[in-house]
């Protein structure tokens, strides 16, 4: 262990759980078993759910990638071991509301033959921007808990190299041991992953923080650390209170540093990340394996043998458990992850996915139901995030849901303690994830309303703009035909031409005739006469010409 | 006295200039108040509530002509934030404009059915239907807003209205109050399976 002493820190409120951990550690990591079949949902992750790249009947390897990263916020899906895609469809995935989603079915064929993997060049000799999409196409996402991509999460953005990595090993959540365990039996792993991350952070300090319950975990770390010589890892154990395994919360107990409201703890220069995200990332960088398994807790009262099991991922529940030594006779509820943060499973008969990090099943029921809240401020004094439990209450119980982001409903981790010792059992964190969803809901709608007000504006534009342009085209066409008028067609002109001509040489035909100087009045009278009748001759002719013109006009104005 | 009068006139003129100056440079474009209205409607231009859209019912709300109580797909929360912003006493939904529906829908057109008469397209208020006459036409789901406006003109009657349908990404917790939501949950997570 290096020298400098971590100087550690306090959050506020936060509970001392009974931790019932005992009953899960006390057998060795439970070795890799291949079920039947294998449930794979394209979302296993934060954001957006991967991109198809197989096809029913087809034959996977173990390692093949399945489904590939769709847009940043995304990572690949690769068999967890071979066999083949019997069908891609809607089935029940673990969530809390029990609905279907997309899911690859592969049934094993037991033979676990993997693709052919390259192995990574070393890691100290790549760019920090070529690690991470290396940790990306392993499919890694945080497997804390929440399975946020692990890439992102090392990408230190603008900031050129990050202060602090902490790495959460608290595991602070009653009956769940799957990082403790993993630190026992793959503490040299671990470390390998944390320098991995390190180097691809650029961080100069890192801090393991871990319980003071998990004192083999503590003293395997540091033997690890010891042996790799990592001496900017620094392995520190901290007091067990729920929930210093938050991360913010971890943060403050470590550094002293306080997260920004709604903001990440890049903020202010620290990354946190999980212990298993760590043996992850080492599995990946230096043997080239992809995330296709992961150690899931399996415990409670109401399982015969609980333990921990190095599970493949897109094993069916039922089968993990039934593998576990099965259900005893009175279990009453299955949970995914902990008491305090997990879920109740609708059914066994779905899969375990990259985020799940415990199964708990449980004898007990305790849902009693709901008394009036007596305002007695337990919640308050729990608080890690510190804020007005009460007070987020009573705004989701009116659903007013802007004055309860007034009282900063999403800094609220969920973490169930105003539940746990609210004295009227009130669901209080199912209020908040209620708001939360409907805050969510609505400005998905907001957002839907806004987009179709821009299609219908920009239609009644477009119409507009039709209309005009129909018109434009009718005033054209008249304007020509006007112009049509006007000229006659050339055969027309010809003639006009002609006439004209005709027109000009008598003109020019009138010229003063040279022998009329001694004219007799006779003759004189005899010119005249002449004269008249070749006028009224060209006005006739000028008539008929115009005579000619006319049918066209009719013609014209039709 | 006479400085007195000749001070308040040049006042006056001076206040006058400036106020005329303002009263053009700063002109507002439009209405806020419709601008504000129409922000809180639901965009379907389903036109229920009997004008021909949502900005022209926001424009007869801030005339005065309309009642805010007309539009069945707000529903009571388009209500309540209308008469919030105009600070007016909310009211139940006008049973003469329609109902208000839990569920949210689109249509689907049966392209077996459809013969191309491109009705449909016209009468779609935010382009949702694609197609070309006498080609089969289709709706972009994503952009339909639902308002069901496509479906009187249809002359073969291809076009049917569907639930959308619960993903998990926008699933919301059920609120703790109503317990026979999350029965409902069970149940329909049953039928599922």
């Amino acid at each position: 262990m290096s020298d400098t002493q971590v100087k550690l820190s306090t959050f506020p409120g936060g509970l001392h759980l009974p931790g019932h951990k005992g009953i899960s550690t006390n057998k060795k990591i439970g070795s890799a078993f291949i079920p039947s079949k294998l449930v794979l949902p394209l979302q296993q992750h934060i954001g957006e759910s991967s991109e198809l790249l197989v096809k029913a009947g087809d034959k996977v390897l173990k390692g093949q990638v399945l489904a590939k990263a769709n847009g940043y916020v995304s990572v690949p899906l690769h068999a967890p071991t071979s066999g083949t895609v019997t069908n891609i469809e809607e089935q029940a995935v673990p969530h809390p509301s029990g609905l279907t989603a997309t899911c690859i079915t592969i049934e094993t064929d037991q033979k676990d033959k993997w693709i052919s993997i390259e192995k990574p060049s070393d890691y100290k000799t790549m760019d920090p921007s070529a690690l991470r999409n290396r940790i990306r196409e392993a499919g890694i996402v945080g497997l804390g808990g929440a399975g946020f991509p692990t890439f992102i999460k090392l990408n230190p953005g603008a900031r050129t190299a990050i202060d602090e990595l902490i790495i959460n090993a608290a595991e602070c959540e009653p009956y769940i041991t799957c990082d403790d365990m993993l630190m026992r039996e793959r503490a040299l792993d671990v470390i390998k992953g944390v320098q991995i991350m390190q180097h691809a952070l650029q961080a100069k300090r890192c801090i393991i923080g871990i319980e003071d319950n998990k004192q083999e975990a503590y003293l395997a770390l540091q033997q690890a650390q010891k042996a790799s010589n990592a001496i900017t890892i620094e392995v520190t154990l901290i007091p067990t209170i729920y929930p210093t395994g938050g991360e913010k919360q971890l943060i403050k107990v470590l550094t002293g540093k306080e997260s920004p409201s709604q903001g990440l703890p890049l903020d202010i220069g620290i990354v946190c990340q999980n212990v298993g995200t760590a043996v992850a990332i080492s599995e990946a960088l230096i043997d080239g394996k992809p995330l296709i398994s992961r150690i899931i807790t399996v415990t409670g009262n109401g399982i015969k043998q609980p333990g921990n099991h190095d599970v493949l991922i897109g094993t069916p529940i039922n089968e993990l458990i039934e593998y576990s030594g099965g259900y005893d006779t009175n279990v009453q509820q299955l949970i995914m992850g902990g008491p305090m943060m997990g879920f109740n499973l609708l059914s066994d008969q779905v899969p375990v996915i990259k985020t799940t990090n415990c199964l708990l099943a449980l004898n007990e029921n305790n849902s009693s139901p709901a008394m009036p809240c007596i305002r007695c401020g337990a919640c308050m004094d729990v608080c890690p995030a510190k804020l007005l439990p009460q007070q987020l209450y009573w705004n989701a119980y009116a659903k007013d849901f802007d004055k309860i982001q007034d009282y900063n409903l999403f800094d609220c981790i969920e973490c169930g303690c105003c539940t746990y010792v609210c004295p009227s059992q009130i669901p209080l964190v199912q209020y908040y994830r209620f708001a939360k969803t409907e805050i969510w809901a609505q400005e998905r709608d907001k957002i839907k309303s806004d987009h179709a007000r821009e299609r219908h504006e920009f239609r009644l534009e477009r119409l507009e703009h039709e209309k005009q342009e129909r018109e434009e085209r009718m005033r054209k066409k008249k304007a020509a035909l006007q112009k049509n008028k006007q000229k006659t067609d050339p055969k027309k002109d010809a003639i006009a031409e002609a006439l004209a001509r005709v027109k000009a040489k008598q003109q020019n035909n009138s010229v003063e005739s040279k022998n009329t100087d001694n004219l007799t009045k006779e003759q004189q009278q005899k010119i005249e006469e002449i004269n008249n009748r070749r006028k009224k001759q060209s006005s006739v002719s000028d008539k008929e010409n115009d005579a000619l013109n006319k049918p066209e006009k009719n013609n014209l104005t039709k | 006295m006479l400085t007195a009068i000749i001070t308040m006139c040049v006042l006056a003129a001076i206040f006058g200039l400036v106020l005329g100056f303002i009263a053009i440079k700063f002109r507002i474009e439009g209405d806020p108040v419709v601008d504000k209205i129409d922000a809180l409607l639901p965009q379907t231009q389903c036109g229920q509530c009997s004008y021909p859209g949502c900005r022209p019912y926001a424009t007869a709300i801030a005339k005065g002509e309309a009642d805010i109580n007309q539009c069945p797909p707000g529903g009571e929360s388009t209500i309540e934030a209308l008469a919030d912003l105009l600070g007016v006493d909310s009211k139940p939904l006008n049973p003469e404009n329609g109902i208000e529906e839990d569920i949210k829908t689109v249509v689907i057109i049966d392209e077996k059915i459809c013969i191309g008469c491109t009705l449909c397209i016209q009468a779609c208020p935010v382009d949702a239907i694609l197609g070309a006459a006498k080609q089969m036409h289709t709706v972009i789901t994503d952009e339909c807003t639902g308002c069901d406006l496509c479906i009187p003109p249809c002359p073969v009657e291809c076009i049917y209205i569907v639930p959308i349908k619960d993903q998990v990404s926008t699933w919301k917790w059920p609120s703790p109050q109503s317990p026979q939501m999350s029965v409902e949950n069970k149940q329909k997570s049953a039928d599922a399976q």
